[in-house]
Parts: structure tokens; C-alpha cells; sequence
């Protein structure tokens, strides 16, 4: 029998070690003949540790268990079954593109990986021309999906085009929104995926080098894609010539040093290169003047992820999928104060409150939810008056909002939006880079103009409001320039936290 | 003569060793800041001279750079470290609360040690964890769902 106890850190997190040791220890208590695969998570996190047990072909869940349980899971009694984890309405609804194998194989096993069409695309590209892999992922319509949404086959042309021996693939894995895990989550339950992803880009634009640059927070991700590089590299996907092709394609895991700003394309280049993680000016533009000033495609985890299946199943299938100008699938983040927490890949288009209220289930809490903050601490806070707004780069940014990186993080009525405010700014403090005085010294003026009103000056609500302007207008990235995203929308949608005390104080 | 271990001198000369393997890499700093703390603790103010000699920088540049990321310690922490998730998706479920009774029941505000100095104490913001907040780090293993019982529950293992 097969007993796939997840390896994914929020599965971890909630006890997985203890439960795999326990499967172990009981089946060699009862002679039982046992193989423990450490899957990656199927993404319900509320479930987890999801574990599932295969005999016969069929995979059977049982979630969340205990160590407590396993006796009784390796029976088949336990009362935690959840039958075929494929027909649990919160999977079954979901169309994986992206995460198809997460959570299915064993992301070590490269056989695994090809058995559930792994390299299909790698190989498919190796019979191609650069140009006509470039256009299969331009005609894909994928659009970055670490934030700034730019189509993804257009920076690489840019990149194909550019001059020059040596050119870098850098995949940004720095994942650093509160609310966001997909990259993670893929890294630890699909490795390949993102090497094979790396690998194409890298024969598409003529890069021999690659870099993934993984937060320091993410020790199980960091450990999983070390060790897959490896493989790849000892089974030939990886190395002087890429499945054979006499094509050249190497990469290697470096890790950041907690400095959220290193998010940012230019300061990420700077810290890979050994410098402080400070923004660049652009132009140039990475793709012509990146790391070591030669042209370098940068692109996030899940951009570089879903570039096998476009190629594998081709742009038309792909772009088919989709609302608008978000074309393809989107791995939803649904997270915080909700009740079914986890990854939820979709194509895009489901209305926000489709996804908090029906698929998230609500609150965790149980009370009214309140607010949803999307796209990590540079988004809005959206109220459930918004709640129609469909999920997309366009109709996000019709709102003042934006999708970013898809996290979405819910907060039930308890939630003081003047606090969430008074973080963002804080956190805009604590993590600027420093280049531009907007941002380093606004948001320490935020922080104290926001108590200010706090303590019911209410005066200082437009001082907040200029200052937001002059940091939307003044600084040179999104840190800087999107604080005022969660604080002006914090106080366009919820004024009444921001002016309780006044009102108090009058009564 | 070999220096006592945990001299200058001999740090020096095992920074040097950690240069030697890792040189050979593009923009090889921060792996090298990362070798030291895996193997210090900290980064040790004795490593710093070596690394701008044979990386060819100032020493200015070296401390500018490791300075700039909040991961790396100029002194050594405390036998156990935890650190508590700060961010939004932790702080909807309770969170600040939370880092208020680590704060009190250790003595210490964040990035100080507690009294007994057992323990210090940090702040992170975001662990990936945020469908199963609040969530922690306690000497490098994650912990989800930290509520007030599992935070006592680990105060209690790590100051034991
Ligand atoms: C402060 C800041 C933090 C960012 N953090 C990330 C991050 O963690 N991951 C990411 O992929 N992009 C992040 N970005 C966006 C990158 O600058 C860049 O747009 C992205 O890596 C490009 O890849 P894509 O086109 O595949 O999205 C951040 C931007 C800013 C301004
Ligand atoms: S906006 Fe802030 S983080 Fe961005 S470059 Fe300016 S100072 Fe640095
Ligand atoms: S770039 Fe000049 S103030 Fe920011
Ligand atoms: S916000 Fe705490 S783990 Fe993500």
C-alpha cells in the first residue's frame, strides 16, 4: 500500500511529521508492507495533513489527521475519510493547469513527473526555433503573475532579440505578500515544473544560466528545488545539452536575506549580484541590462510554471481559458480569516464573491466578513459592496485595485481598518530600499499622521490623503507607490474607523 | 600555531575557507553572509575584513551590504529563536495578540531575548502560511495555527 503524507510546509506546519512518522511506526508494528510518498499539498489546507492511501490504483483522503488517527486510516475506519480527494467539491471545481501534478506525485521523482507529462513541452520546444517558442507564449496571452501582470512572451522577446553572449534566466521567488503561497506551494509539490519552465525560456531567448532566488523564509522550498536541480542535472534535463538537444541550460537556487523589497525585479538582480537589495532606475529595462548588466528575462515562479503546459497543449487551449484580457488559469491564494483556506486554480473571471463566499466558505470566524485585501500589502482592501467585481487584471484596476500575486486575505467585522492602515505604512517603513524620500520618510509620517487620527485629529485625514498622493507620485517602485492602495482604500470604504474617536469624543 | 576557535584570528582564517568554496559563484556575498551565520550563529565582525580583501570591495561596502538584510545578525541570538508572523493574513486571525502575550510572557519586545536569555524573539512577515495563521517559526520549524495554548505550549519547550 501507498501512504502520501504531504512534505508541504503549511502541511507541516499542521503536524505532517509527526503523522508520516506515525505511518511508519504502525506499519511495522503490523508487518504492513508500506511505501510513504511526501506528496505536496492538494492545496486544501484546512484538510491538512491530507493524507491519502492508494491500493489498487485508487487514492483514498482522510483529512486533517492526527498522529492520533493513523491506526485507524491505515484501517480504513477512520472517521476522518473524505473519499477520492479529486471529488471534494473544493478540487473537483477547480481546472489545474499549473498545479496539475501538485499534490498527485512525488516531486522528486522525475519518472513520476514525465508519467503525468513532465518535458512534454521542454521537448516540444527543443524542436523549435526561439522565435516560435517566444510566439506560442506570446499567442498564449500569459501575463506575468508576480504583480505588474506584463505579458510574458513579450519580455522574452525582448530578451531573444537583445545582443549578447551570455543571457540570464532569473525566476523571482521571493514570494514576500502576506496572503500569497503558490510559488511555494509549487516549488515544494512540483519542482520540475519550474525547472522545465526555466529550461524552455532559456533555449527560447538563448539564456545558458539560470537563477531562482528563493526567500530565506521558505527553508522546505529551498531544500525540494536544491534537490530537484540536482536531479535534473544528473538525468540530463539540465546541463551542457538539455535532453540531448546539444543545447546548453544550467541553474542554480540562491537564497534571499528577508528584505521584502528584494521582490522587486532590479533590487532582486542587485542582492543576486552581492549588493544591498536597492531599486534600480528604469531604463534599462532587466530584460536588456539585468544581472551583470546583460539582458536577463525575470519572471515569477508561476509565469515560469505554467510556460510547459502552454507549450505541451499549445497557446490556442491556453488563452482559451480566461475573462478579458486575463487569459489562462489563475492559482486563487485564499487565505486568512476564511474557512476553507487554500489554493484554488481557476481560470480567471469568478467574481470576488464567488470565491470569498462560495468557495472560501466565509470566515473562519463565522462573523460577517468585512474586507478582502488582494494582491499582498500593496493591494486594496475591497468591501463586500465590491464583492461583483470579477477576477481580472482590468476589472481589479476599474476598482483601484489590483490582483497582484492572487492572494486574497479576508478579515471579518473585527478587523479595525484604521490598524490595517497604520501596517501598511508601517510595513512600507520597516521595508523600504531608502532610495527615494517619498517612500522612506512618507511612510514614517503615515504611521504617525494615521495616530494622529487615531486619537481623533480628525484634521489629519487629508494630510494622510496628500501624502498618499505624494507617495503614489514620487517614488520609483510599487513600494512606495502602492502603500496608498490599502490605506486610501481603508479609509474611502470604511471611514468610520478612521473616525470613531472623534466621534466618541463629541458625544 | 592554530588560534583558539572563536578568536579573531581564527575566524578569519575559517572565513577565508568559506570564501575559497564559494568564490567561484557569480555575485558570491550573501551565500557567503548565509555560510557564516549557518556556521556562527552571526556573522561575526572578524569575518568582515577577509570577505572585502579577497572580494575585492571596501569594508564599508561588505558592512553596507550585510546590514541592508534583516536575516543577518551581527551578534549571536539566543539558544532558541522564534519568530512570529506579523503580516495580514496572520494578523485576521489574531495575530497581534499573540505577539503581545509572547512579548509579556518572555519579557522582551521583538528582536531581544528573553530574561533567562534562552530565547529571542522576531518578527516575520509572512511564512506562506496564511491558510493556517497565525503561524510561527521556532528554531527553523514551522508551526501553524499558534493560538494561545500552542504559543504557552512552545514558550514552554524552548525555555525548558
Ligand atoms: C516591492 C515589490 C515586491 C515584489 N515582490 C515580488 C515577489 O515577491 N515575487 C514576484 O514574482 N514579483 C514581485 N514583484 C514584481 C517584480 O518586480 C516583477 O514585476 C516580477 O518579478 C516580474 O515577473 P512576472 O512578469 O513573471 O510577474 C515585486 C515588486 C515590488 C515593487
Ligand atoms: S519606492 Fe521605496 S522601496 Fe521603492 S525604490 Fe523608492 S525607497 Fe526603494
Ligand atoms: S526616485 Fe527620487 S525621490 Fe524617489
Ligand atoms: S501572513 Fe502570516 S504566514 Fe503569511
Amino acid at each position: 500500500m501507498k501512504v502520501y503524507v504531504p512534505r508541504d510546509a503549511a502541511a507541516r506546519a499542521l503536524g505532517a511529521d509527526e503523522v508520516a512518522a506515525a505511518v511508519l511506526r504502525e506499519a511495522k508494528a503490523r508487518g504492513l508492507e508500506v511505501t510513504l510518498v511526501r506528496n505536496g499539498s492538494r492545496g486544501m489546507v484546512w484538510l491538512e495533513p491530507l493524507v491519502e492511501v492508494e491500493t489498487g490504483g485508487k487514492r483514498v483522503g482522510f483529512g486533517p489527521v492526527t498522529a492520533a488517527d493513523v491506526a485507524g486510516v491505515l484501517d480504513g475506519t477512520s472517521k476522518k475519510v473524505l473519499g477520492p480527494v479529486e471529488e471534494l467539491p473544493f478540487f473537483k471545481g477547480q481546472t489545474r493547469l499549473t498545479f496539475a501534478r501538485v499534490g498527485l506525485t512525488d516531486p522528486l521523482s522525475l519518472a513520476e513527473y514525465q508519467a503525468h507529462g513532465g518535458l512534454e513541452g521542454l521537448r516540444k520546444a527543443l524542436g523549435l526555433t526561439g522565435e516560435a517558442v517566444v510566439k506560442e507564449v506570446t499567442d498564449s496571452g500569459l501575463r506575468g503573475r508576480g504583480g505588474a501582470g506584463f505579458p510574458t512572451g513579450i519580455k522574452w522577446e525582448t530578451v531573444r532579440k537583445a545582443p549578447g553572449p551570455q543571457k540570464y534566466i532569473v525566476c523571482n521567488a521571493d514570494e514576500g505578500d502576506s496572503g500569497t503561497f503558490a510559488d511555494r506551494m509549487l516549488m515544494e509539490g512540483d519542482p520540475f515544473c519550474l525547472i522545465e519552465g526555466m529550461a524552455i525560456s532559456g533555449i527560447a531567448v538563448g539564456a545558458t544560466k539560470g537563477y531562482i532566488y528563493i526567500r530565506s523564509e521558505y527553508p522546505d522550498a529551498i531544500e525540494v528545488m536544491s534537490a530537484a536541480c540536482e536531479i535534473a542535472r544528473k538525468e540530463g534535463v539540465l546541463g551542457a545539452s538539455v535532453l540531448g538537444s546539444g543545447k546548453a541550460f544550467d541553474m542554480e537556487v540562491r537564497v534571499g536575506a528577508g528584505a521584502y523589497v528584494c521582490g522587486e525585479e532590479t533590487s532582486l538582480l542587485n542582492s543576486l549580484e552581492g549588493k544591498r537589495g536597492i531599486v534600480r532606475a528604469k531604463p534599462p529595462l532587466p530584460a536588456l541590462q539585468g544581472l551583470f548588466g546583460k539582458p536577463t528575462v525575470v519572471n515569477n515562479v508561476i509565469s515560469l510554471a505554467s510556460v510547459p503546459v502552454v507549450m505541451a497543449k499549445g497557446a490556442a487551449f491556453y488563452k482559451d481559458f480566461g475573462l478579458g484580457r486575463s487569459r489562462g488559469t489563475i492559482p486563487l491564494q485564499i487565505a486568512g480569516n476564511v474557512k476553507y483556506g487554500g489554493l484554488y486554480e481557476t481560470a480567471f473571471g469568478l467574481t470576488l464573491g464567488e470565491i470569498v463566499e462560495k468557495i472560501g466558505g466565509g470566515t473562519h470566524s463565522g462573523r460577517p466578513v468585512k474586507a478582502v485585501q488582494v494582491g499582498g500589502p500593496l493591494g486594496a482592501y475591497l468591501p463586500v459592496a465590491q464583492f461583483d467585481t470579477p477576477f481580472g487584471y482590468e476589472e481589479f484596476d476599474a476598482k483601484g485595485a489590483l490582483i497582484g500575486h492572487a492572494g486574497l486575505v479576508v478579515f471579518d467585522d473585527t478587523a479595525d481598518m484604521r490598524k490595517m492602515a497604520r501596517f501598511a505604512m508601517e510595513f512600507c517603513a520597516i521595508e523600504s530600499c531608502g532610495k527615494c524620500t517619498p517612500c522612506r520618510i512618507g511612510a514614517v509620517r503615515g504611521v504617525e499622521t494615521i495616530d494622529r487620527i487615531g486619537r481623533g485629529d480628525v484634521a489629519a485625514i487629508p494630510l494622510l490623503t496628500d501624502l498618499c498622493e505624494t507617495m503614489k507620485d514620487g517614488s520609483l517602485c510599487a513600494l512606495g507607490g502602492f502603500t496608498p492602495f490599502p490605506v486610501m482604500s481603508a479609509l474611502r470604504h470604511f471611514p468610520d474607523d478612521f473616525t470613531a474617536k472623534a466621534k466618541e469624543a463629541a458625544e | 600555531m592554530t588560534a583558539a576557535p572563536g578568536t579573531d584570528d581564527a575566524i578569519a582564517r575559517r572565513t577565508d575557507e568559506i570564501i575559497s568554496g564559494l568564490i567561484g559563484l557569480e555575485g558570491p556575498l550573501l551565500p557567503i553572509f548565509h555560510a557564516l551565520q549557518a556556521e556562527y550563529g552571526h556573522v561575526p565582525a572578524a569575518a568582515l575584513p577577509p570577505i572585502a580583501d579577497r572580494l575585492n570591495i571596501s569594508r564599508a561596502e561588505v558592512h553596507g551590504v550585510m546590514s541592508f538584510y534583516h536575516d543577518f545578525r551581527s551578534h549571536p541570538a539566543a539558544a532558541h529563536v522564534v519568530k512570529l508572523c506579523r503580516a495580514e493574513a496572520c494578523q485576521s486571525l489574531g495575530a497581534d495578540q499573540i505577539a503581545e502575550r509572547a512579548q509579556e510572557k518572555l519579557g522582551t519586545g521583538f528582536h531581544g531575548t528573553s530574561a533567562d536569555g534562552k530565547v529571542t524573539l522576531e518578527e516575520v512577515f509572512c511564512l506562506g502560511l496564511c491558510a493556517c495563521g497565525p503561524a510561527a517559526m521556532v528554531d527553523g520549524k514551522v508551526v501553524g495555527r499558534v493560538d494561545e495554548a500552542r504559543l504557552d505550549q512552545i514558550l514552554k519547550e524552548v525555555r525548558a
